[in-house]
């Protein structure tokens, strides 16, 4: 099997979501197919990476087999949420396209458009 | 006995296109069943600032846009009998109702019966320090001694008890956003206050529509990858509940938007953390085992929820003053105009080193570094030279107007004695709230239901 290099996004779909200084990314995958391989590489410590510079003080994964689906949840990553982030978005919405730049190794296929 | 319940969403926040409502009440009109229409239009700072308006106005205080929002629907809800659950008294139920009223006096309509729920606003109840106790996650009402609002998260009960009395509309103020539609659903199935498995139907059906069109199209486009037509029209959702809490998600016929597995998934896992404990004040949600599946083109099947029996305490957002932020931009373009906005954000740090030592402020260079960048000083990473557009955003937050304006005031400098060709500079102060998370007894919460006119 030949594998080749994907980001998350040519694969899958993300939402973000805020409740105060606590981010929630869901990621769907856009086919089941690559539920595995989401699974075993898009760990929480890997998404921990990929926000390091947020500095999240926890990340925790949560897995919804029958969905296809992930949910992250990542603390403290919001500069302390909408109401005190100096930022543009405090409310995150933009970093479920953090999550979708990280790259997955998947075996070799067509593309996966929805 | 009856088989299926229609609730459809013509808002998801404050902000929400006002004319969504016409097409979902239209295909309500037509629904076999008791037919409800939700409005939800409350974010977390909304009921604050809500709040802020009735100290200035006691007429004021609920959604500025009510009238936007309900007024062109009226006249046909009340005909076709269906029955609005909005949270869009906000701050001032009492005065929405009014408002509703007037609007329907104004139209020429049969006199409406109007539920307001309140009960929600614990400013009267508990002194800041006692919030202060209950404050969960973080410590800003630490030391507080005016809080600017303190609002529970009632249940459903209030809304079905409104309903019951026969309500053609239930104006609320903070609700859970699901319980607008967990309460029509009580009031019409008669479902039992410790039918977990149900209120957790019930609550999903909520959680699904609270956020308008984030299920039907909304939020979900990226093409090509992930394509949405006829977004300029998009049709807002309809949930078909039946009495064991199946149901489909569907929207009005000849409108935009898609209704799919993948727009039903992502609106099913926003905002959740752990799923399989959603807090919901009348039940705990769980999600895992939900299934979703698509019958035919915008009608999707939605099976599975369970519920665990309701959480303790209920959650209450508190918002205190946040002091201000101020931002200033300023733009340079054309040959080499990234070497002079990299010099413009230097030339501020030196001046606000001298000036403002003290102050955090956070530099943006929109369009190359500044949604996803992780604080001030991102200038420095993926900072491409070429770039021949670039817009300088500085941005603090302070207790007083008069230190952000120290910042504001070195970006309009800049006019002058700054970099060459910069342009374009606006500022801005907004006053802000910080908001807590509480968890609150239940004996606190005694939600009362007022009817305002109508027939007999």
């Amino acid at each position: 099997m030949t594998l080749e290099t994907v980001t998350l996004h040519e694969v899958a779909n993300a939402r973000s979501g805020d409740k105060g200084n606590r981010l929630n990314i869901a990621l769907v995958c856009r086919d089941p197919a690559y539920y595995p391989a989401v699974a075993e590489q898009i760990t929480a410590e890997r998404v921990a990476e990929a926000f390091a510079a947020r500095r999240p003080s926890r990340v925790v994964r949560y897995d919804l087999p029958k969905l296809s689906a992930f949910n992250f949840v990542l603390d403290d990553v919001l500069e302390g949420g909408v109401n005190s982030s100096l930022g543009l978005d405090g409310h995150g919405k933009s970093l479920s396209f953090l999550l979708l730049e990280i790259p997955l190794r998947i075996a070799k296929q067509g593309g996966g458009k929805s | 006995m009856v088989a299926t319940v229609f609730i459809g969403a013509a808002a998801g926040f404050a902000g929400d296109r006002t004319d969504a409502a016409g097409p979902v009440a239209d295909a309500l009109a037509s629904c076999p069943g008791p037919r409800f229409l939700m409005f939800e239009t409350l974010a977390e700072r909304t009921l604050a600032l809500s709040q802020l308006d009735r100290q200035r106005d006691p007429d004021r205080g609920f959604s500025p846009a009510l009238d936007r929002f309900v007024g062109p629907v009226l006249a046909r809800c009340l005909r076709d009998k269906i029955r609005i659950v909005g949270n869009f008294g906000a701050a001032n139920p009492a005065a929405a109702a009014a408002r509703i009223q007037g609007m329907a006096r104004e139209q020429g309509l049969p006199e409406p019966r109007i539920a307001m729920v309140e009960g929600d606003d614990l400013t009267g109840v508990l002194l800041p320090d006692e919030l202060a106790a209950r404050e969960t996650g973080g410590s800003i009402l630490r030391g507080a001694t005016k809080v600017v609002a303190a609002n529970l998260y009632l249940g459903a009960e209030p809304i079905a008890r409104a309903l019951d009395q026969g309500a053609d509309i239930v104006v609320t103020g903070r609700v859970a956003d699901s319980a607008l539609a967990l309460g029509p659903l009580i009031h019409a199935f008669r479902w039992k206050y410790d039918d977990w498995d149900r209120l957790a139907a019930g609550t999903l059906a909520g959680h699904l529509l609270e956020c308008g069109s984030q299920i039907t199209g909304g939020y979900f486009a990226d093409p090509p990858f992930k394509n949405v037509s006829g977004m300029a029209d998009l049709g807002y959702p309809i949930a078909e509940i039946d009495a064991d809490g199946g149901m489909v998600i569907t929207k009005p016929a000849g409108t935009g938007g898609r209704v799919d597995r993948f727009t039903v998934i992502e609106q099913l896992l926003y905002e959740i953390h752990d799923p399989s404990a959603y807090l919901a004040p009348d039940v705990v949600l769980d999600v895992t085992d939900v299934m979703v599946e698509q019958l035919v083109p915008d009608r999707v099947r939605v099976t599975g929820a369970r519920g665990k029996p309701a959480p303790e305490t209920l959650k209450a957002t508190v918002c205190v003053d946040g002091g201000v932020l101020g931002e200033a931009e300023i733009s340079y373009a054309g040959p080499n105009a990234a070497a002079r906005a990299r010099l413009a954000a230097e030339i501020i740090g030196a001046r606000m080193r001298k000036r403002a030592p003290g102050l955090v402020f956070r530099i943006d260079a929109i369009g190359v570094v500044s949604v996803l960048g992780e604080n001030g000083g991102t200038l420095s990473r993926q900072w491409n030279s070429d770039l021949p557009d670039v817009r300088l955003r500085f941005a603090a937050q302070s207790a007083t107007v008069a230190d952000v304006e120290l910042l504001l005031d070195e970006v309009e400098a800049l006019y002058c004695a700054g970099p060459a060709g910069g342009s374009g500079v606006r500022r801005r102060v907004t006053p802000r709230l910080a908001s807590a998370s509480c968890l609150i007894e239940r004996n606190f919460a005694a939600p009362r239901v007022t009817m305002l006119g109508g027939r007999p």
